[in-house]
């Protein structure tokens, strides 16, 4: 993958320095919708987060560690869970009084009172074939190194948790064969689609509700200190896949996609109705029994996956609302028409 | 056939479905047997499965007070 396009001050910034030019980039200032609807800001981080996984044939592997890099992605960092911990505050304030409840009943309570938009009963009924491949592309952001995340999490942990995170990641990995790892699962999808299966082709068209699912995930995965919130995170979306892939499977052979796009969902309506479980009880309901502190930062964690889930269905619900010409723009095309400087 | 000593282990996890470990075959009320093809695979404890044997989640929608 290369560098994407910059979409604002930040990002260029980071490109400049990503590149070696030692410009330091823009100083930090906050979007009108907050941080999370910031293009700039979730792009800049999202390529900071990127040096860890496969990072871009543009930038030289050291810059992995590179002090100003690494200086400018904490500060980022502060300003995203600050945001997540205000939105979640009340959510996650709540779980913590349901009376008389173990740690797996107060995570599950939580996760059942989230009430987002359904984007997945709008791709069973209502959507077309376009918005269908638009959701694919938006999804290829995460899925193409979906749960890759949570792995950073595993030597920070030990015993039982440790032990189901490790039996719940094998899984998702293909459980020892290539080609059922999810990821390439929807990379074949990807191809069904007619769409490009390289890990970040499109990058440039992700929004930034896009950008922020899959830098959450790292925003926890990527630091031992909010471990729990990783883990929270975790068992909140595989709690809340088993159902929605049941039905997104449906919207899929309804507007006529091959098969090989309908299996990937249809792996996870099976596979996440045994990982919700594995991540609910095995691994946060362990965890919390080993580090009793760690509970309010697994709720927290839990609490974000859906705050920002919730609010990338509503945008893209909406986009897809106000885009009814029969060729009308895409989410897509208009995150990528979005202004960039540069 | 070579001796084992692995055990087949079950789980009732409240409200939602039978976590089973190590079972190579689950074989349904009609005698129809479903290859396992995961370590661990959750089976329907309510019922209202769309993919029986297997789980898929409706259990919530029985739970959820609608
Ligand atoms: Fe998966
Ligand atoms: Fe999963």
């Amino acid at each position: 993958m290369l560098l994407p396009q910059p979409r604002g001050p930040i990002s260029h910034g980071v490109v400049r320095l990503l590149k070696d030019d030692r410009d330091e980039p823009a100083a930090l200032t906050g979007g009108d919708e907050g941080d999370l609807q910031d293009d700039d800001l979730q792009l800049a981080l999202w390529m900071l987060f990127e040096l860890h996984y496969r990072g871009f044939a543009d930038v030289p592997a050291g810059r992995e560690w590179d002090l100003d890099l690494l200086r400018l992605r904490a500060e980022l960092q502060e300003r995203l869970e600050q945001e997540l911990r205000s939105r979640t505050a009340t959510a996650v304030a709540e779980a913590l009084t349901v009376p008389e409840a173990d740690f797996p009943e107060r995570l599950t309570a939580l996760i059942d009172a989230a009430d987002g938009p359904s984007v997945a009963g709008y791709l069973q009924r209502d959507a077309t074939r376009d918005q269908v491949v638009d959701f694919m592309r938006q999804r290829s952001i995460y899925h193409l190194k979906e749960s890759d995340p949570y792995s950073f999490v595993l030597p920070r942990l030990e015993g039982a948790p440790k032990t189901a995170l490790a039996e719940l990641q094998y899984d998702e990995y293909g459980a020892g064969q290539p080609h059922r790892l999810h990821q390439t699962m929807f990379g074949d999808a990807l191809e069904g689609c007619g769409l490009d299966r390289e890990y970040g082709a499109y990058i440039d068209q992700a929004s930034a509700l896009t950008l922020a699912t899959s830098n959450v995930a790292s925003l926890f995965a990527l630091q031992r200190r909010l471990r729990g919130a990783a883990l929270g995170h975790f068992a909140a979306f595989e709690s809340t896949s088993s159902v929605p892939c049941r039905k997104i499977a449906r919207g899929i052979r309804r507007v006529g996609l091959p098969d090989v796009v309908a299996a990937y969902f249809d792996e996870h309506v099976e596979a996440d109705a045994v990982h919700e479980q594995v991540a609910v009880r095995h691994i946060c309901g362990a965890l919390v029994e080993q580090e009793p502190a760690l509970a309010e930062d697994v709720l927290f964690g839990a609490a974000a996956c859906l705050a920002v889930d919730a609010l990338a269905g509503e945008r893209l619900l909406a986009s897809w609302a106000s885009s009814d010409s029969p060729q009308g723009e895409s989410s897509l095309m208009r995150a990528a028409a979005s202004p960039t400087s540069g | 056939m070579t001796s084992t000593d692995r055990e087949v282990t079950v789980e009732q996890c409240p409200g939602g479905p039978l976590l089973v470990r190590g079972a190579d075959i689950i074989r349904d009320a009609e005698g129809t047997a479903h290859d396992v093809t995961r370590p661990l695979v959750a089976v329907c404890a309510c019922g209202k499965t769309g993919r029986p044997p297997w789980c898929d989640g409706t259990h919530k929608a029985l739970r959820r007070p609608t």
